[in-house]
């Protein structure tokens, strides 16, 4: 359904405002692929806003360029080019006097598209942001603040654009409804890879949010554009570490699954077993306890001295094997339920409850010493989730 | 001839008045009372004029809406003009109506036209300073996403500004709709009829002041209605229930 993403390039882009003594954006040159998110972020006045503003030239370039697919964003109207570009911002900026179907039929209209394309194309947007089609003739002011900024979402969607700015999109919704809207965002864009330019002041948001991350400085001058993994591992200067905060090494943690790390090797015997055996199997083991698992392989605690006393295996229990991890967990909620049970192993199980292996604290600081490269963004996660 | 006679005594009420031969309503005139039976009987001399100010009123304030209308998109495009032409129509405003009127004859002779212009001029301070008070009201972030979503400044402005500034705009007709109401019954001073005419007629006789009076304050009241039924047509999402 969707067309082809395009990619998006800053070329040396310098904005001065007249009569200002500064640049509001330095010097900036950044290239996007098509389909990544990038986040513009940096505190206020860094001129992160400015510079998404020029893409659609509602902010027009002092110097430099920026390219569309290669092509000029000057090189057309004005007019002509934002109805290709998405457009999402804070305040949503919905018309309280249309309905919510003309609403997101703003720009379909505008580029003469018929009544049953239109009148089909919301429908199906209604449905892609979860809000039923009798939402189609109420007003603005009927919809909850959640609802309003889905629709907003919808609106810039309607002409299936190639390109999506959103200026502090989720920005005006309370703590837990954003954290819902940014998941129901990243699935979205998992299905859609729209190219998609984020602005944010909030460091966890573009980390959650960016597959790249430009961070601003004031004056509008780029500070580091690079992964969110590579962001929290390598800040190049210390504005950069000061911005992303002292807890990167857990932000870090926010972007991997326990099944992207290696995980511990653990012994597993199961009732009945030889004892003999067991021993051999924790001789190789990383970890000198060995875990009693039922017939189907699914934990059932940590298996006493004396289990392994005699010949055969008895079920004789040291503790419960908690907390049992499951191989999607997001690495950093693991770590939290190992430090919440006072523990520092937890069998890590599968779909099926599966014991897959073992979680410790020393694999997880392991964890931090991979490859930025290989620590996928959110995006990809959200992505992952979706083809499973 | 007896009928004559009995209004030799009731000069204020003048000859042909009386139409009807009820005694009491011929006493009540006589007194210069209200008299229902009178008004019953006469209400047809009052059909032309009222239709006359119907008339005044609605040219008068279409034209004076158009105008000031298209002064208010001008000062929103270039708002410098904002100022001036706020105080010039201030200054319109200021000049009383009477010397106004009397100021046109010479100019252009008696009748509506005279009339037309000057009640037009008294409707531009209000729709004017509403309509820019409703445009410069109307949220930014709609005007931004509007921009931003390709429509043109002319786009934007007929299909966003003025909509959602409608509220203020229609409000600044429904004032200018009763005061021009109010104005139209001097406009008999550039000879033009209207129940102001009417008034002036016998304006000694109580029955024919309440008459016309009554008629114009009830002209102002329907035309507030029926600008009111606009609004409600116009702005289905002003009545929308909010979440």
């Amino acid at each position: 359904m969707s067309t082809d993403a395009a990619s998006l390039e800053f070329r040396d882009v310098v904005k001065r405002y007249p009569g200002a003594d500064e640049n509001a954006v330095d010097e900036l040159s950044l290239e996007l692929p098509a389909g990544e998110i990038c986040v513009l972020v940096g505190p206020s006045g860094c001129g992160k806003t400015t510079a998404m503003r020029m893409v659609n030239r509602m902010i027009d370039i002092t110097t430099g360029d920026i390219l569309l697919d290669g092509r000029s964003v000057t090189e057309r109207k004005a007019a002509d080019l934002r109805r290709d570009i998405g457009y999402v911002i804070q305040q949503i900026g919905l018309f309280p006097h249309r309905t919510i179907a003309d609403n997101i039929a703003t720009v379909p209209r505008l580029l003469g598209w018929d009544k049953q394309r239109v009148s089909e194309r919301i429908d199906e947007l209604l449905d892609l942001i979860g809000l039923g089609s009798e939402m189609r003739d109420r007003y603005p002011a009927q919809l909850s603040g959640g609802q309003r900024q889905r629709v907003g979402v919808a609106r810039a969607l309607a002409a299936d654009p190639p390109l999506m700015l959103m200026d502090e999109p989720f920005g005006a919704i309370d703590p837990i409804n954003r954290e819902r809207l940014q998941n129901e965002f990243l699935r979205l864009q998992a299905e859609l890879r729209k190219t998609i330019v984020f602005v944010t002041h909030d460091i966890d948001e573009a980390i959650k949010m960016g597959d790249r991350i430009a961070v601003l400085r004031k004056g509008g001058r780029l500070a580091q554009y690079a992964s969110p993994a590579e962001l929290l591992m390598f800040p190049a200067d210390p504005f950069v570490e000061d911005f992303v905060g002292a807890d990167r090494a857990l932000k870090r943690l926010a972007l991997q699954r326990v099944r992207d790390i290696e995980l511990w090797n653990g012994a597993l015997c199961r009732v009945g077993e030889e004892t003999s055996a067991v021993r051999a199997r924790l001789a190789e083991a990383d970890l000198e306890f060995p875990l009693l698992v039922d017939g189907q392989g699914r934990p059932k605690g940590w298996l006493s001295e004396r289990g392994l006393s005699g010949e055969r295996v008895r079920e004789d229990i040291r503790s419960r094997a908690e907390p049992v991890l499951d191989l999607d967990d997001i690495l950093r909620d693991a770590l939290s339920d190992l430090l919440s049970t006072e523990t520092m192993y937890g069998p890590v199980v599968d779909a099926e409850g599966t014991v897959r292996g073992v979680l410790s604290l020393r694999a997880i600081a392991n964890a931090l010493n991979i490859a930025p490269e290989e620590v996928p963004s959110s995006a990809e996660l959200a992505s992952g989730a979706l083809t499973q | 001839m007896i009928v004559a006679s009995l209004f030799a005594q009731a000069p204020q009420v003048p000859e042909g008045f009386f139409t009807q031969r009820d005694p009491d309503d011929l006493s009540c005139v006589a007194e210069n009372g209200f008299c229902p039976g009178w008004i019953v009987e006469n209400f047809e001399r009052y059909v032309d004029p009222f239709f006359e100010h119907v008339y005044l009123v609605a040219v008068s304030v279409a034209i004076g809406f158009a105008i000031a209308f298209c002064l208010g998109l001008l000062a929103h495009r270039q708002r410098w003009l904002t100022g001036p032409l706020i105080g010039a129509t201030a200054a319109l405003y200021t000049i009383p109506s009477i010397a106004l009127f009397l100021l046109l004859l010479p100019i252009t002779g008696r009748g509506n036209t005279t009339a037309i212009i000057a009640l037009v001029a008294y409707t531009q301070l209000i729709i004017f300073r509403n309509m820019v008070n409703g445009l410069r009201n109307v949220p930014a972030d709609a005007v931004d996403a509007a921009a931003g979503m390709g429509l043109t400044p002319t786009q934007t402005l007929l299909r966003v500004e003025v909509p959602m500034a409608l509220p203020e705009i229609l409000a600044g007709l429904r004032i200018a709709a009763s005061t021009t109401v109010g104005l139209a019954t001097l406009a008999f001073f550039a000879g033009a009829g209207g129940l102001g005419a009417q008034i002036d007629a016998q304006i000694n006789f109580k029955s024919n002041v309440v008459v016309a009076g009554g008629l114009a304050v009830v002209l102002a009241a329907a035309l507030d209605l029926l600008v009111l039924g606009m609004q409600r047509a116009l702005m289905p999402w002003r009545r929308a229930a909010p979440a």
